[in-house]
């Protein structure tokens, strides 16, 4: 075990991988406690399609993918929260809509460029050999920004979560940590998404909390619990993946789904 | 001295009025029932006095050094909270999360409010239960420390009996009343239960899209529109 994690970390990119990886985990860990609670998992998932598009775009500009995604997907994510709260459109129809919008724009922009190739399936379904230095520095400061936030903010997102109604009516101001958490959860899938790939990173975010959830009865062991988890799962799917040459991405995600269905059986089990 | 006043307010959904012509007064220790039917603007007046939504014209103004922070409210349940994970003590200390205002944490004086407040609601037993697995009649007591840690004046209650069995609703109702008559907080609640209403409000607030009735539950009982509802058909 030691000798293989010592092989593992004598190559760079995969220590990179794993800096990002754990960092991004445990921020999405987080933040997905009050995305599931307010139901709003859908919104990672349509914010990762939008990246996938952004990321598209920057290809075919040639500029750094992160320069048009972090802003691109930031403003989906306001957008989107948006609409959820005007009920006009509803809001699952409308995430739907603008996910297809960027997954169509994303794959047109790229079969006038380079065309369908492997990026396009990196950028799918995630690659380890992403991972830039600039990347690694990034994911630091924003894990560092989350923490703190969610530290501070702690019984603010509670309340904001719990009852929105409430909270806005004894002077909370609840639009403002509702764009706090949509922003920071677009910075986590911009960061996350190149890595565990597009059309997996929003299971990171949903994962965790869905699983402490069968087993954790308050808000603040539920929120430690899926930050837990969502380590412990990044680490031993990339892992695995390193062993068994899987996708990184799919692997993990696998580790997650084992770990829910083994909360979900005790769950179960106990409430016999 | 007024604690609060509406001063010919009207409500507004883009543009089409709602509720118009309100114009009455709460006093410190009243206990005001708003009835009316499904639609006729108590849900909308709510948000109102919360501040949640402006009013189209006219004013309500806050007495008494009542900030609008402080308002304690009891809203109607949402789908999100049957099967949120959070325990009885979390949910209670979280309505005192006004006060707070920029400041991060909790202060032992917020905790100590909290503890008397779940006492006084008999509820201090389940402090470390899950919320969702209380019956309804628990979970509104819940909401109701909540509620209570939230002001030391005035308590909203929106349709606070709803879905309650009898039995738990009429505890519920002897707890308002104890919450008014004992600790002197001011209560305003919006009721279907017009019976309910009588016996132990002492201010009746009538909507029908606009304020029909005004006044002391003697005079409502011997009103026009306090007659016709009383009498016509009050099943839900």
């Amino acid at each position: 075990m030691i000798s293989i994690l010592k092989e593992m970390l004598s190559y760079e990119f995969l220590v990179r991988a794993l800096i990002v990886g754990l960092l991004v985990s445990l921020c999405a860990a987080l933040l997905g406690v009050s995305l599931v609670l307010k139901r709003y998992s859908m919104i990672g998932d349509g914010l990762s399609h939008v990246g996938f598009g952004t990321l598209a775009i920057a290809t075919a500009l040639k500029v750094a993918p992160l320069t048009i995604s972090i802003p691109g997907v930031v403003l989906a994510a306001f957008l989107l929260l948006r609409i959820s709260e005007n009920s006009k459109i509803r809001g699952d129809a409308a995430i739907a809509l603008i996910s297809t919008s960027a997954l169509a724009i994303g794959v047109v922009v790229i079969s006038m460029t380079t065309g369908l190739n492997t990026d396009v399936y990196n950028y799918m379904f995630g690659s380890v050999l992403s991972m830039s230095r600039q990347d690694v520095q990034l994911s630091i400061m924003l894990s560092i920004v989350v923490l703190i936030m969610f530290i501070l903010f702690y019984n603010k997102i509670f309340a904001v979560t719990f009852d929105e109604t409430f909270a806005q009516a004894t002077g909370t101001r609840t639009g403002i940590y509702n764009m706090l958490i949509a922003f920071l959860t677009a910075v986590t899938i911009v960061l996350g998404m190149r890595m565990m790939g597009a059309l997996l990173i929003s299971s990171l975010i949903i994962f965790p909390a869905l699983t402490s959830m069968r087993l954790c009865k308050r808000f603040k062991t539920v929120t430690i619990c899926s930050a837990v988890i969502s380590v412990f799962c990044f680490f031993t799917g990339i892992l695995g993946s390193y062993l068994y040459a899987t996708p990184t991405g799919a692997s993990v995600v696998i580790v997650n789904i084992v770990v829910f269905l083994l909360f979900w059986i005790i769950s179960v089990m106990k409430g016999r | 001295m007024a604690l609060l006043m509406c001063e010919n307010a009207a409500f507004a959904y883009e543009g089409n009025t709602v509720v118009s012509e309100l114009d009455f007064t709460v006093n410190n220790g009243d206990y005001l029932c708003i009835v009316g039917e499904n639609g006729s603007g108590k849900s909308t007046l709510i948000k109102g006095l919360l501040r949640l939504k402006a009013p189209q014209h006219g004013n309500i103004v806050l007495g008494d050094g009542l900030k609008a922070n402080e308002i304690g409210y009891l809203p109607q349940q949402t789908a999100a909270q049957k099967d949120f994970p959070a325990s009885v003590y979390e949910v209670v200390l979280s309505g005192r999360l006004g006060r707070r205002g920029i400041r991060p944490f909790y202060t032992r004086r917020d905790k100590e409010t909290t503890e008397s407040y779940m006492k006084l609601m008999g509820i201090e037993a389940l402090r470390n239960k899950c919320y969702r697995e209380l019956s309804g009649g628990q979970q509104r007591r819940v909401l109701l420390a909540r509620a209570l840690c939230a002001t030391k004046k005035l308590l909203l209650l929106d349709e606070p009996v709803s879905g309650l069995d009898p039995i738990v609703t009429q505890e519920l109702y002897q707890t308002i009343e104890s919450i008014n008559q004992e600790i002197g907080i001011t209560i305003i609640m919006v009721s279907h239960d017009i019976q309910s209403a009588i016996k132990y409000a002492n201010r009746i607030l009538h909507l029908q899209n606009k304020q029909v009735f005004f006044g002391s539950t003697e005079e409502y009982v011997m009103s026009g529109s306090g007659k016709t509802f009383l009498g016509g058909g009050e099943d839900d």
